[in-house]
């Protein structure tokens, strides 16, 4: 049930194409850093990952940052299926690390890509796999300048591990962090809600569906530029609503900058279909990942402006005015649900499970 | 007990043992088993709780008491504001505990509201 | 969606809360027996759009919270056997045994896996003969027809690598239960819509008669509940107490006849623990002769298990509505969503949970109201 994208490498380049093509599957010995491994690097990252840095080969990598505070980020990715409609494992290695440095005000800048493989492990999914972090690394305008892969037994790995590490320049003149929201701060969101946890959902064992809902996986520096460009000090707070959903970042902020947040969960975009399949599954949008969205904490006489900004921008089509920051109930998540009641939203414990009752 | 929810039958098939289909919840389709609503017909609504449609949904009485409950309370909206009375409801926060035997502290609360 | 959006509107919906304020001249309790209808309640904030005087007491209609403990004991017991692939419902994961819950079981190596129907675990064990695959088959009537057909299909299909650990419950059983219990307060009841939707609702008449008290089944959207909740008002203002149905487009009075055929066949009605109240007689299901075969308490054999509830957890005064969730000594203390020493606390429309998460939301007004009123 699998929706693999397989790309299968072009053997006909590779300068010693037996030993590779004899074995169409990872072994032990790509992670030797020997022969194997090279032609891993020769033949499939590097072509993919083309830039001066990491063709140096050097056991690190050597840039230049210029001046200023450099913000970094790290993230492992274990998601399971590996390819799920709208996306993979390597859009999202590469777009969620992205997003991390963009939401704390950084332009990012360049990336590493480490990879633990299972014993086993079919090449051309990984030729799939490197092809979308090449293709989402030009997309935001970063380079993926050094990595390592390691490879595990068979049985000891989930087929595919990746973890991304980003360095990028912090803007000046901004402070913008999850404690800056301050009471009558307006929120907004980029987008619809629950994207691409249900679109995990659809091919995941046991709770499969039919549907048209895709990942929402997507680089955000270039709109979160466009809108600090604009705004700057008018943002107070940014985050990415991954794991846990619009609730937890939400909970979050609240949590860290010691203010009450009031959302009305009449505005929440949600599209139909990610609705339904909430219904089907008895969970609550709120809390469904997302991997292409923004939130904004933004002072209230530039809130028209992003909003528009957003808008205007074809990763915030779908933007909209959620709620605001308040005195009252602080560090509390309140939402007036469509009855006109209030109902609090508190963090939830672990991940969120399908329930029948 | 029992999360269930309407969605129209768009195909049905058997799998040689038990009577299945295919239904549409708003977008997302599901395989359901229909041997227990053996009525339902194609473009039949049905309300299905783990995999299983369980009851047809008599479409007839779904508008009779759809039209009822938009008929509730209609007249006396004349005499309370539809502003007032939404106003009221949502400035009521959540209590769990009307008769205030809670013994959890509350929140300070904020003088002023807007 | 259609058939559910609808049944959802604000406006409407203030409507009718207008009307059971008006209808409402005296303080009354009424119980909501099923866990949906409690969720849906505490997610729509439908209580609070109720007057002060009617109180929505939560009752035991979660089976989550009623499984007993050592049957969840003997799930562990079996997931963690070798070759085994436990199956269940996500709602199950999280529930409390002795030492443990099925999710750190999961982390400790045992295959446990969520499924969304109970036919995919039968497909698991069609493709998987060499592993046992055990279902955990929890629920009240509303999932029993869903738990007969899997045990049916695979004894017609001659899966044998097939078995479910059976924990069912019955609802009139419970009601007569919390009727008959000294103390109890409830004055009407809601009955569960999609349980109705299976069994009809011919059982409650004589229960209404016998106590008194007004029954009416009740859908799950805000609309249902309000108009639910308004007529159970009005017959308890007017001194009434029959039965009626509020969810016509769904439940009808002998119900659905297929299910009921194949219900008798593979389950027969067995006493039953409730975990936090006790043993109440003829209140579960148990497979028939005929399929005892499937029954994976018998396949397994499981002995030894020592159940140890928590001294402190008072789950089941809460389940019979005996006290709030605050009246009980551990509450926000030694349990907590985080540590939950009863299933009240970690079942999402469990009245401890609910109460622990929007209890700390008490507004100027409500502390007003509450010092005058001490």
């Amino acid at each position: 049930m699998q929706d693999t994208e397989k790309a299968a490498p072009d053997f006909s380049s590779w300068s010693c194409p037996l030993p590779l093509e004899g074995y169409p599957t990872i072994v032990m010995g790509h992670g030797g850093g020997g022969k194997l491994g090279n032609e891993l690097v020769e033949h499939l990252f590097l072509p993919a990952f083309r830039n001066p840095a990491l063709e140096n080969l050097g056991d690190a990598a050597v840039l230049e940052l210029g001046s200023g505070r450099l913000a970094m980020s790290t993230d492992s990715f274990v998601v399971q299926p590996l390819f799920f409609p709208g996306g993979s494992i390597g859009e999202l290695a590469v777009n969620g690390t992205v997003n991390d440095l963009a939401v704390s005000g950084a332009e990012p800048k360049f990336l590493s890509a480490s990879f633990i493989l299972e014993e086993g492990f079919p090449l051309a999914q990984l030729a799939a796999i490197v092809k979308a972090m090449a293709e989402a690394a030009a997309t935001a305008g970063v380079k993926i300048v050094t990595g390592d892969t390691k490879v595990v037994e068979r049985g000891h790995g989930d087929g595919c591990y990746i973890n991304t590490a980003g360095v990028g320049l912090l803007r000046s003149g901004l402070s913008v962090g999850p404690h800056r929201a301050r009471p009558g701060d307006v929120i907004l969101v980029s987008g619809t809600l629950g994207d691409h946890g249900m679109a995990i959902m659809s091919v995941r064992e046991g709770l499969e569906f039919e549907s048209q809902i895709r990942s929402d996986c997507a680089a955000l520096n270039g709109m979160i530029a466009a809108v600090l460009e604009a705004a700057g000090p008018a943002v107070h707070a940014m985050r990415d609503p991954t794991r846990g959903g619009l609730a937890s970042t939400l909970n979050e902020i609240a949590t860290s900058s010691g203010v009450g947040v009031s959302i009305d969960e009449r505005a929440l975009p949600v599209r139909p279909e990610v609705h339904s399949a909430c219904e089907l599954l008895g969970l609550d949008p709120v809390y469904v990942a997302n991997e292409g969205k923004a939130v904004f904490f933004v002072a209230p006489e530039a809130a028209d402006g992003v909003l528009e900004l957003l808008r205007a921008h074809p990763l915030g089509r779908d933007a909209a005015r959620i709620g605001k920051a308040t005195a009252e109930h602080p560090r509390m998540l309140v939402a007036r649900t469509q009855m006109g009641a209030n109902r609090v939203i508190p963090l939830q414990i672990g991940e969120q499970l399908p329930r029948i009752c | 007990m029992c999360l269930a929810i309407p969605g129209r039958v768009e195909e049905i098939t058997s799998d040689g043992v038990i009577r299945m289909g295919r239904v549409n919840f708003g977008g997302v389709v599901k395989r359901v088993c229909l041997d227990y609503v053996p009525e339902v017909e194609v473009g039949d609504y049905t309300i299905v709780h783990v995999g299983f449609a369980i009851s047809k949904i008599d479409e007839q009485t779904a508008r009779e008491t759809l039209d009822a409950f938009r008929a509730m309370g209609v007249l006396d909206e004349e005499l309370a504001s539809e502003e007032e009375v939404l106003a009221r409801a949502a400035a009521r926060p959540q209590s769990p505990c009307p008769d205030g035997s809670c013994s959890i502290s509350p929140q300070v609360p904020e003088p002023a509201k807007n | 969606m259609k058939y559910l959006n609808e049944f959802r509107n604000g406006e409407i919906a203030q409507r009718m809360a207008r009307e059971i304020r008006q209808a409402a001249t005296r303080p009354w309790k009424i119980m909501e027996v099923c866990g949906g209808q409690t969720h849906s309640i505490i997610k729509n904030g439908i209580d609070q759009m109720l007057p002060a005087s009617i109180e929505m007491v939560h009752g035991p209609g979660c089976p989550v919270c009623v499984t007993p403990l050592e049957l969840i004991d003997k799930a562990l017991a079996i997931a963690a056997q070798p070759g085994v692939i436990f199956c269940s419902f996500g709602d199950m994961l999280r529930v409390p045994g002795t030492e443990g819950d099925l999710f750190q079981a999961k982390g400790n190596g045992a295959d446990v896996r969520i499924v969304y129907s109970p036919l995919d675990a039968v497909e698991l064990a069609a493709k998987n003969p060499d592993r046992q695959v055990v279902f955990f088959g929890v629920g009240f009537e509303t999932t029993g027809p869903a738990n007969a057909m899997s045990v049916h299909v695979a004894k017609r299909r001659g899966i044998k690598n097939f078995s479910v650990l059976v924990s069912h419950v019955l609802v009139p059983p419970a009601i007569e239960a919390i009727m008959s219990s000294p103390g109890n307060q409830v004055q009407a009841f809601l009955a569960a819509g999609h349980v109705c939707s299976v069994m009809g609702y011919w059982e409650y008449p004589p229960l209404a008669e016998r106590f008194k008290i007004p029954i009416v089944v009740t859908g799950f959207e805000p609309l249902d509940l309000l108009d639910g909740i308004r007529r159970a008002v009005i017959q308890l203002e007017a001194g009434r107490h029959e039965v009626e149905n509020a969810y016509p487009r769904i439940v009808r009075y002998d119900g659905n006849q297929a299910a009921q055929k194949l219900l008798a066949e593979v389950f027969e009605v067995t006493d039953r623990a409730w975990r936090g109240i006790g043993v109440i007689p003829r209140s579960g299901w148990r497979l028939s002769e005929d399929y005892r075969d499937y029954d994976a308490e018998q396949r397994f054999q499981i002995a030894g298990i020592h159940t140890q509830e928590s001294a402190l957890c008072r789950a089941g005064d809460v389940l019979r509505g005996a006290i709030k969730p605050s009246e009980c000594a551990a509450f926000g203390k030694e349990c907590t969503p985080r540590h939950p020493l009863g299933a009240t606390m970690v079942s999402s429309e469990g009245a401890c949970a609910a109460y622990y998460n929007y209890g700390r939301f008490i507004s100027a007004e409500e502390l007003a109201g509450a010092g005058s009123r001490n």
